[in-house]
């Protein structure tokens, strides 16, 4: 059974609820049009072979609504199919149910969006920051979170303080002409005089 | 010749040297630091380069590595220090036993490098004092023997019992 034969299984147990399957390199695509009903739709693709969690990351759409996508990676190991499950979630409700009971990975898959993006598992048994520390008031994957940080301070446990970027933030350019040229570096602005350093870069380009 | 004579006729076997009491405690403590290895990314690979066969840190004195914070002198701290473990390399700092001497090895550790971010501490001198920082990404072996050469120097210019309690003892004059 491929990956498009499996979508289309799941097509059309839950009927209006998923989507037509997408597919853009080789890789099938399922949207879940209620993210209530994403351990349903996970417990049915479990049971059809999808027994692999392979991630789940979350988008930040800033300035659209809805602002969330939550995005699952499922794979077959048996016969290596791999399927892809995405979901949207309003900013107000920032909430979806947890897939730890399909997959226990999910535990800490889940743990993480939470901590980076403030999106919320209900059912989840332990929802609490894995990369930050308790107690770190910020979202820092969130698109209106600024690169360089914001100052907080929790006495005796740890601190952050704001990063000088200094002409920042550095910027790679993809090209394939050298690797001085790839690296990431504080780029001149449109319409600056380009310093010795960026003298390669002209409008964007390298000339 | 005469100096020959002198050892030879000596009651004392072998050669003589004189010099003070502070100046010798002070070249005992420079040949013998004791590294912590305060391994936080990959500069503590190339750390434990420093500490193989081919560049060999027991040439320097310094090859007992001490995982314990209470049994080293030198802090060498190795890689990108994040907010989240900038309170316990603090901690660690506070455990070692006076005297104490930081080493920020490569750019991360000195500056916080490319890691221009909400997550890493730009650079470990913002919460423990550095003696000696290193450039690179990470340094080669010899940038941090020669590191640990210039530590020494500064160790080996250190009076030691100056103004102590052993020093009123020795009967040695305030400078």
């Amino acid at each position: 059974m491929s990956a498009l034969e499996s979508a289309n299984k799941i097509k059309a147990k839950f009927g209006a609820l998923i989507s037509e399957p997408t597919e853009f390199r080789g890789e099938i695509t399922l949207t879940v049009a209620d993210a209530e009903k994403i351990a349903d739709v996970c417990t049915y693709a479990k049971s059809i072979g999808y027994n692999y969690l392979i991630d789940i990351s979350s988008v930040d759409n800033y300035g659209e609504d809805p602002r969330w996508t939550v995005v699952y990676h499922l794979r077959a190991i048996d016969n290596g199919d791999e399927i892809c499950l995405k979901t949207d979630v309003s900013e107000e409700k920032s909430e979806l149910p947890t897939v730890l009971p399909v997959w226990r990975t999910a535990n800490w898959h889940e743990r993480e969006i939470y901590d980076m993006m403030g999106i919320r598992f209900s059912g989840h048994p332990d929802l609490r920051r894995i990369l930050m520390w308790e107690g770190y008031p910020y979202f820092p994957l969130r698109k209106d979170f600024p690169l360089a940080g914001k100052p907080t301070d929790l006495p005796g446990v740890a601190f952050t303080k704001v990063t000088p970027m200094e002409g920042g933030p550095f910027v790679t350019l993809p090209t394939s002409s050298d690797s001085i040229a790839r690296e990431p570096r504080v780029r001149t602005p449109e319409g600056a005089e380009p310093g010795i350093s960026d003298k390669r870069l002209v409008d964007g380009k390298l000339k | 010749m005469s100096q020959t004579e002198y050892g030879y006729n000596s009651k004392i076997e072998g050669d003589v040297v004189l010099t003070t009491v502070d100046a010798a405690l002070a070249w005992f403590r420079k040949n013998s630091v004791w590294p912590m290895p305060m391994g936080l990314a990959c500069c503590a690979i190339e750390l434990m380069a420093v500490g193989a066969s081919r560049f060999d840190i027991s040439r320097f004195g310094s090859e007992v590595m001490r995982f314990s914070p209470r049994q080293a002198d030198c802090m060498i701290v190795a890689g990108t220090v994040t907010y989240k473990s900038a309170g316990f390399l603090k901690r660690i700092y506070d455990q070692m036993p006076e005297p104490k001497w930081v080493i920020a090895m490569g750019a991360c550790a000195s500056t916080g490098g490319m890691y221009r971010s909400y997550a890493v501490l730009q650079g470990v001198d913002n919460i423990v004092p550095v003696d000696v920082y290193i450039g690179g990404c990470p340094p080669r072996p010899e940038a941090v023997l020669d590191a640990l050469i210039k530590i020494q120097g500064k160790i080996g210019k250190q009076p030691i019992l100056q103004g102590t309690v052993a020093a009123k003892m020795l009967n040695l004059q305030e400078k």
